[in-house]
């Protein structure tokens, strides 16, 4: 029996589209219960091997790092599945679980040629994913989304390739930027992370995806990314830079955002830009609360969006500016929409307060003055944008005077499946704790640290409760650098082709000239009468053959 | 809800009275500190944003 996780949901997918009713309500529950299985009981160690092209692969390598991550998104795919039972385009779940399969496939490769196929096929998988909405807007998105990645697959292509030229190894491990092939890798993850200045491409393109597609999206690129950082780029001073740029720009985005699923979007780039500080941080505590903060986002963030997207299943709106008011007939999806906010916010008792703490302990241990004061403004700033502001939009503020039934049992079902797993680890954290790579004896439940959060937290409610004013919706968005390709780049193509047809013309007359030339020459040759036109009688092609024969054999005997 | 919430801000601040201080900086040991940085620093974010959005922000249908 194949033992590898994300091979069983790739093969899901690969079933799924010939399954209906019951068989595929058993399939597409089973499977990601199978992954999950199979990738909390998988012993450690190189499982599978291969030669491929004289480089030799290990396709199937297990350690606790890549196991967390297995784990984790295996636990989604079920969870994601569940909520999208009832969705009526069937294609999206096939390319969801191919999307979650190779995503599997990267946390499980021991070498980087194997990252790069898995990396390629997941590229493709949420581009399906993307694609499954089948709107105008949606296509149009997704084609922007493929873009981006090819571009970044095309990088991490260049940097392979760099990387076992140089050093005749394909194992991933852990690189410095020494080589320029390392600096393209580096780039590869980091488009794939949504680290700025290429981030534009997440808010563009997967709020257009259907109520159920964003659950899977926010899960799966970002955080393959971020394992990819945490095993080959712990420690790299860059990423601290990096994050903390990706933070803040998540949050003033955000806080400008009138979408409901593009503020939760932007809130993605924020939350990974906790786990890239991490990183850059590189000691174990703070590569533990990268790899904790990982887990614990994956669970809250398709909470967040689980809710999201039951209000837009039931109502077909996504802008604050038409909601609000929805408490009063959905209480449940406020109520688990609220749960995710909360664990986003790091609120004690909820699982973000336990993942994101350990890597403020890391910069408050590492003496980094600057980025534990930022880590602490950025969490009240998450708080500001994601805790209060989605909920308050959504479910209270004016009333909209829409009373939506509450959404399908399934999807009831895995959004109370996933507010129980965020309070969950956050009262009883231990076996998060015993998953991560290094061993830790952090707690985060003292006193002074329940207080100071409580004070952080309820005091930035405070602030967006005075300043309401300031963030009252309004029907906008807000450029960001895919302008650059969505508006300078055909703006100047535009007029690149105008001047160019302009030069056309005025040269018109000389190139008709030389087009009536070359026309009549190609008449010439290959028309009816022409020597390549006409008819040969089989026996020329005996002599030509023969009379090359003949010239080979005497260029042999000349040139010897 | 608003008295609830008042009550909420008030008892942070003075439950540091009863916890024991474990300070990564000096800074974290003036009364009420995280309080007052919180507020500041979601003043200051917001106020970015307000001013970001005055250069950024365009109709919803600019794409379209």
């Amino acid at each position: 029996m194949i033992d590898h996780p994300g091979l069983w949901l790739v093969a899901a997918a690969g079933l799924l589209p010939f399954l209906a009713g019951r068989a595929r309500f058993v399939v597409a529950l089973a499977a990601p219960l199978t992954a999950l299985a199979l990738a909390l009981s998988i012993d450690d160690g190189v499982h599978w091997r291969a030669q491929f092209l004289g480089m030799s692969l290990s396709p199937f390598a297990v350690d606790a790092l890549s196991r967390l991550f297995a784990v984790i998104f295996s636990l989604m795919a079920f969870a994601g599945a569940l909520f999208a039972l009832n969705q009526a385009r069937r294609l999206e779940l096939c390319a969801a679980f191919l999307y979650a399969g190779s995503a599997i496939g990267v946390t499980l490769a021991g070498d980087l040629v194997t990252v790069f196929v898995f990396w390629e096929v997941m590229a493709i998988g949420s581009t399906l994913v993307i694609w499954s909405a089948a709107t105008p807007a949606g296509y149009r998105a997704g084609m922007r989304y493929l873009m981006v990645h090819l571009f970044g697959g095309m990088l991490l292509f260049a940097g392979v390739a760099g990387h076992v030229l140089e050093t005749g190894d394909t194992a991933f491990a852990r690189m410095t930027l020494d080589s320029a092939s390392h600096w393209l890798i580096l780039a590869a993850f980091l488009v794939n992370a949504g680290a700025w200045p290429l981030s534009s491409w997440l808010p563009d393109a997967y709020p257009e995806a259907t109520w159920s597609g964003m659950v899977f999206l926010s899960a799966f690129t970002t955080k393959t990314a971020v394992y990819v950082l945490l095993r080959g780029f712990p420690g790299t001073e860059l990423l601290v830079h990096v994050g903390l740029i990706m933070v803040f720009y998540g949050i003033v985005y955000a806080l400008l955002e009138n979408d409901m699923r593009r503020i939760l979007a932007y809130s993605i780039v924020n939350q990974v830009g906790f786990m890239v500080i991490g990183i850059g941080i590189g000691t174990e505590m703070a590569l533990n609360g990268a790899a904790a903060h990982a887990f614990t986002h994956i669970l809250y963030k398709a909470l967040l969006l689980m809710s999201a997207g039951s209000v837009l299943l039931v109502t077909g709106r996504r802008k604050c500016t038409d909601l609000g008011g929805l408490i009063h007939s959905m209480p449940l999806t406020a109520a688990c929409g609220i749960v995710g906010a909360l664990a986003i916010s790091a609120f004690p008792l909820t699982s973000g307060f336990v993942s994101k703490s350990m890597i403020a302990q890391a910069a408050g241990d590492e003496h980094l003055f600057v980025v534990w004061m930022l880590l602490a403004a950025a969490t009240a700033g998450v708080f500001l944008h994601a805790g209060i502001k989605f909920p308050w939009f959504v479910f209270f503020q004016k009333d909209s005077g829409l009373r939506p039934p509450e959404p399908p049992w399934n999807m009831r079902a895995a959004m109370l499946l996933l507010a129980a797993l965020c309070i969950l680890l956050g009262v009883y954290y231990q076996p998060l704790y015993r998953l991560l790579p290094y061993a830790t004896q952090y707690e985060p439940y003292t006193g002074f640290h329940v207080v100071s959060q409580l004070q952080l937290l309820l005091f930035s409610g405070l602030a967006f409760f005075v300043m309401l004013g300031w963030l009252r919706r309004t029907l906008t968005l807000t450029l960001d650098l895919d302008w650059l390709y969505r508006r300078l780049a055909p703006r100047l193509a535009a007029r690149a082709a105008l001047l160019l047809s302009n030069g056309l013309a005025s040269s018109e007359i000389g190139g008709q000239r030389a087009w009536i030339a070359i026309d009549r020459l190609i008449r010439r040759l290959h028309g009816p009468q022409g020597v390549f036109g006409r008819t040969w009688p089989s026996g020329a092609m005996g002599v030509g053959v023969m009379s090359m024969l003949l010239a080979l054999l005497l260029s042999y005997y000349l040139f010897q | 809800m608003k008295v609830v919430f008042i009550c909420a801000l008030l008892l942070a601040v003075l439950a540091e009275r009863l916890v024991e201080a474990q300070p990564h900086f000096a800074v974290e040991k003036i009364f009420g500190g995280y309080a007052l940085y919180g507020f500041a620093a979601c003043a200051a974010l917001i106020a970015v944003a307000k001013a970001l959005g005055l250069l950024l922000k365009r109709p919803d249908t600019y794409y379209d």
